[in-house]
């Protein structure tokens, strides 16, 4: 298959080679699990259950709540301790409401809705149901609700599913793993959710420095027609969605548009397997595959952590610390965030743990830049990072917005090649949520404004009616005079 | 010589007459400009800037009589406006952003006379007459009247909150191995 | 741990300002070294001073700036201004010429605009600018090379009364080939007839002539370049588009009055064409970031080291059409930012089911 070449982009070391030969092992159940409501992009979920309830392993706990919105459930059976606020998985280490449960080491099953026989005789509506119904969500990091991706056929003239097993991002293994130990699994996933979008063609692309992933998932996936696996350039960032679909097909997706106007819709390996797990089992997604990597991590491996596992529990299965980590890192080194507190459990969105020491990160103090141009020449978004940060340097956040900053995903690559070490996409973070927040604040000045006007008008009309009624209770009074007077 | 000096003159005066008819046919109505200073206020009427509306706002701006940072609710997204409108640079040294707060009423303490909802100019407070009264957040644009009316201080001005949702990175502290000058001055 | 304080990625390259730095250095160093020998002992001096001034008049204006002075000055940055400027100077020039050179270089062009990143020119080429127009005899009195340690090469002595004293034997010198043309035309001498007396092509290459260090030699300065390049610290297109407008200028015109006009091959090898392309024009701070801007920052230069080399009075433009060149780069910037993914060139939206 012919592919096409994707604009900028860079080659860092990518380190996989540390955990890219263990197996998959199963982490044992910890003392405590930690549930967030929210885990996904979205509504937070909806408490279901009370302090000191008994639940079941996959037994819906919290349901989801308006139209982007996932459930969660039980990862094991166990004792609701209670429902209280935990820091988030995230930099800003705030506190979000989370469902404690204290395991009872049975691991015992719920009643699970009855396992599809042939998926592929069902109606659409049924899978986006039971996909929905588990609480799936994208599983390559943004955590979108996988149900309503899978809903897009009813919208849009769809042709191909587009399942991503890329991994571009440094250190991380665990959708390499996945690949190359339940193929199978994924390639069922991933054609049923073909035929649930009603698209004939499924594409599988895998980066080219994973051969024996595409070697299995290739031998996986030639029993079936219309399932095809693309060895892709090993190219950072790859992964990202439209640079992705700009590979296979060589169209780029028009910015405010999705893949899916062009007839493509993309979805994590790891997620086809989900969803494999929900139709043929009926098991909702109660655990997941994280690398756990890193030059500070003693034992790096990929691990089976049901969600809900402390940071710190897992790290401590690893073996710890073997060196003082610089940072944790919740995700890939590129794009991941740095984790605030080990306190913070694994969520759905969690593809690696990184404990990384200060050599690997190799971060120094920043110095003037050099205009060297390296940030133009890589962006893979074709922005330019130099003008964008020195405008948002001076404050001048409506230059950056105006040079693009809000198409700017975030991918590192400016901030990886940069020779003064200038943290260009900190600053673009930054006028990111500035912007956003500013467009917020000018929303509800409008809001606030009709309000007034609205308040306005009324009090005149009152006063207005008042005068009115005054009037014509003045004349009220006289004529009652002339009638005595009469 | 009197070649170039005649034709010179003749570009002069055919230039200047160009000039001339170009101010007279093309000019530019008057901005309306009190029109679009107002538009860009919250338009709530809270009066923080010591006018009475916004529309006295407006016009004392448009005359030059009040400093663009004039406008508390408005935040420097208002400023920023203004400023640009009336081609001024605006001194945001001084200004210090305020963190944008909302009216919270303690139900305990409110005894429901309703000053504070005739006060309220987006109508953001709701109750009646002997009931407790309770804010709508989303309506309310932190101007704080209503805390100067209560009674029984049962209302206080709260910060809004920085919750996952609505958190972002801030601004990047750098540490220059040659600062600039500029830069240092930025932050 | 309580609050992240920076955002990712949490990888970096191994690249840094003082490597950059570093890298051209060394690009510059077997052709700086061979001319040093050609050149001997007054080069040796001189470029010492050259490069010692910069970095003294850099360390000054950091204190002066109440700057850090030690870690700047580890960015190398100086010592590779000084060192183009002293490539760009007469080898037996005056220590003076070093020094006024380096202050204008460095206080002027560099550190009135806010020091590295912020200058808007060159500063080598603003250095040797100022000193070209300010003295212009100096400025082009070339010697033929007095290899070291060869019969005739002025000893350590000698050189100190060249470099120091001023001395500079009448006997040994001699014009550059542009300037031989240039003088040669001016008095009626069509071009190729003066083209007997210049240099063999070979011999320009290989550095066997008169010029400032960075003209000699033209082979060592071009494996210098193509260093660079393969170790992509510059990428091709500023070197082969200033090579590309001026061969391209002087082979049209060449072709039309060979009596009026150089070759195109000549205005390769002569002067300082490799150092210009690879070297000066290639500065990161004074060019232009995208690369359709290199491209036309590149021909511009190209195009002018022409213009200024067979229309203007001095003989050789380079410094001229670079320091031109670097005015316009902002604006050139300004018209070439790269399409953003997903839109067209003017920043909407592209629309849907087309290939850009």
């Amino acid at each position: 298959m012919k592919l096409y070449p994707v604009r900028g982009g860079i080659h860092p070391e990518y380190r996989k080679e540390q955990t890219s030969e263990k197996a998959i092992v199963v982490l044992p159940m910890p003392a405590a699990l930690y549930i967030p409501l929210q885990q996904h992009i979205g509504a937070p979920a909806e408490v279901l259950v009370t302090r000191g309830e008994l639940v079941k392993k996959g037994q819906m706990i919290a349901r989801s709540q308006g139209a982007v919105s996932a459930p969660q459930h039980a990862p094991t059976s166990g004792r609701i301790v209670s429902v209280t606020e935990v820091p988030a998985p995230h930099p800003s280490g705030l506190p979000q409401t989370t469902i404690i449960l204290e395991p009872d080491g049975k691991d015992e099953w719920a009643d699970l809705p009855e396992p599809i026989a042939d998926p592929f005789a069902a109606q659409p509506q049924l899978i986006h149901e039971r996909v929905a119904q588990a609480g799936i969500v994208g599983m390559g990091g943004a955590a979108f609700p996988s149900a309503v991706k899978l809903n897009l056929g009813t919208q849009k003239k769809l042709d191909t599913l587009l399942l991503n097993g890329a991994e571009c991002e440094p250190y991380l293994t665990c959708d390499d793993r996945v690949m190359r130990e339940f193929a199978g699994e994924i390639i069922d996933g991933a054609r049923i959710m073909a035929h649930a979008l009603g698209t004939s063609r499924v594409v599988i692309g895998i980066e080219q420095n994973k051969p024996q992933a595409i070697e299995i998932m290739t031998k996986a996936a030639s029993a079936f027609s219309g399932v095809e696996v693309i060895g892709i350039p090993v190219q950072y960032p790859m992964g990202s969605e439209r640079h992705l679909v700009q590979a296979i097909t060589g169209i780029e997706t028009p910015a405010r548009k999705l893949t899916a106007d062009l007839g493509i819709v993309v979805h994590n390996v790891a997620t086809a397997r989900a969803v494999h797990h929900a139709i043929r089992f009926g098991r909702p997604l109660v655990s997941r595959v994280v690398t756990v990597s890193g030059g500070a991590i003693r034992e790096p491996n990929n691990v089976l952590t049901p969600i809900g596992t402390r940071i710190a529990d897992l790290v401590e299965f690893c073996g710890g610390f073997a060196a003082r980590p610089e940072s944790i890192v919740n995700g890939g080194p590129m794009m991941g965030q740095p984790l605030a507190s080990m306190d913070a459990p694994v969520v759905k969105g969690t593809s690696g743990i990184l404990a990384l020491t200060a050599e690997e990160i190799n971060d120094r103090p920043a110095s003037a830049c050099i205009r060297c141009g390296s940030c133009v020449t890589i962006c893979p978004c074709g922005l330019s990072p130099v003008e964008m940060s020195s405008f948002i340097r001076k404050d001048n956040l409506e230059g950056a917005a105006k040079l693009g900053v809000m198409d700017c995903f975030s991918c590192g690559s400016c901030s990886y090649v940069c020779p003064s070490h200038i943290p260009l996409v900190h600053y673009f973070n930054y006028a990111k949520g500035m912007l956003r927040d500013m467009e917020n604040e000018k929303r509800k000045n409008e809001r606030v404004k009709t309000l007034a006007e609205v308040r306005v008008i009324r009090i005149e009309k009152a006063t207005e009616a008042k005068r009115a009624a005054l009037a014509a209770r003045k004349q009220t009074p006289s004529n009652a005079e002339e009638k005595t007077n009469a | 010589m009197w070649i170039a000096i005649g034709s010179l003159t003749v570009m002069g005066i055919v230039l200047g007459g160009l000039l001339g008819a170009a101010a007279r046919f093309l000019a530019v109505e008057e901005n309306p400009l009190e029109e679009e200073l107002k538009a860009m206020l919250p338009g709530s009427q809270c009066g923080q800037c010591g006018y009475v509306g916004c529309a006295q706002a407006a016009a004392a701006l448009a005359k030059g009589e009040a400093p663009v940072t004039l406008c508390p609710p408005g935040g420097k997204a208002v400023i920023e406006a203004l400023a640009k409108k009336l081609g001024v640079t605006a001194d945001l040294s001084e200004h210090e952003e305020k963190v944008p707060e909302y009216a919270f009423i303690k139900e305990d303490l409110c005894i429901g006379c309703t000053r504070c909802i005739r006060e309220c100019s987006t109508d953001a407070i709701l109750g009646a007459n002997k009931l407790m009264h309770t804010i709508i957040i989303d309506a309310c644009h932190g101007c704080g009247k209503c805390v100067i009316v209560c009674p029984t201080d049962a209302i206080v001005m709260v910060p809004v909150k920085v919750t996952l949702g609505n958190w972002h990175w801030p601004k990047p502290e750098v540490r220059h191995i040659h600062p600039n000058p500029d830069v240092v001055h930025a932050h | 741990m309580t609050i992240a304080t920076a955002s990712g990625p949490f990888t970096h390259t191994s690249n840094s300002v003082q490597k950059t730095m570093f890298t051209v250095l060394l690009a510059l160093a077997p052709a700086t070294v061979f001319n040093l020998y050609l050149f001997g002992w007054p080069a040796i001096m001189l470029f010492t001073i050259t490069v010692g001034s910069c970095v003294a008049v850099e360390a000054a204006c950091l204190a002066l700036a109440d700057r850090p002075v030690v870690p700047t000055l580890g960015d190398c940055s100086a010592i590779l201004t000084g060192w183009l400027l002293a490539m760009s100077l007469p080898p037996w020039a005056p220590w003076w010429i070093g020094l006024l050179g380096a202050i204008f270089a460095i206080a002027l062009a560099k550190h009135a605009f806010g020091g590295i990143g912020q200058n808007v020119f060159n500063p080598a080429m603003v250095g040797r600018t100022v000193m070209l127009v300010s003295f212009p005899v100096l400025m082009t009195a070339w010697v033929m090379p007095h290899p070291l340690f060869s019969a005739g090469a002025p000893s350590l002595f000698d050189a100190l009364a060249i470099t120091f004293g001023g001395h500079v034997p009448d006997t040994v010198s001699a014009a550059s080939a542009l300037g031989h043309i240039k003088t040669e035309l001016s008095r009626g001498i069509p071009v190729s007839q003066s083209m007997a007396q210049v240099p063999s092509l070979m011999d320009m290459m290989l550095g066997y002539r008169a010029g400032s260090l960075g003209e000699t030699s033209a082979i060592l300065v071009l494996a210098g370049g193509l260093f660079l390049m393969a170790k992509r610290i510059i990428s091709w297109h500023i070197p082969v588009s200033v090579m590309g407008g001026l061969f391209l200028m002087a082979a049209i015109f060449h072709a039309v009055d060979p009596d009026r006009f150089a070759s195109g091959t000549f205005h390769l090898v002569s002067g300082a064409t490799f150092l210009g392309a690879f070297f000066i024009a290639t500065d990161y701070v004074t060019s232009p970031v995208s690369k359709k801007g290199q491209l036309i920052f590149g021909l511009g230069c190209g195009v002018l080291i022409w213009l200024i080399r067979t229309f203007a009075g001095y003989p050789e433009g380079v410094a001229f059409a670079v320091l031109l060149m670097n005015g316009l780069a902002p604006i050139i910037d300004q018209y070439t930012r790269p399409r953003a993914f997903g839109r067209d060139s003017k920043g909407e939206p592209l629309p849907l089911g087309k290939k850009p």
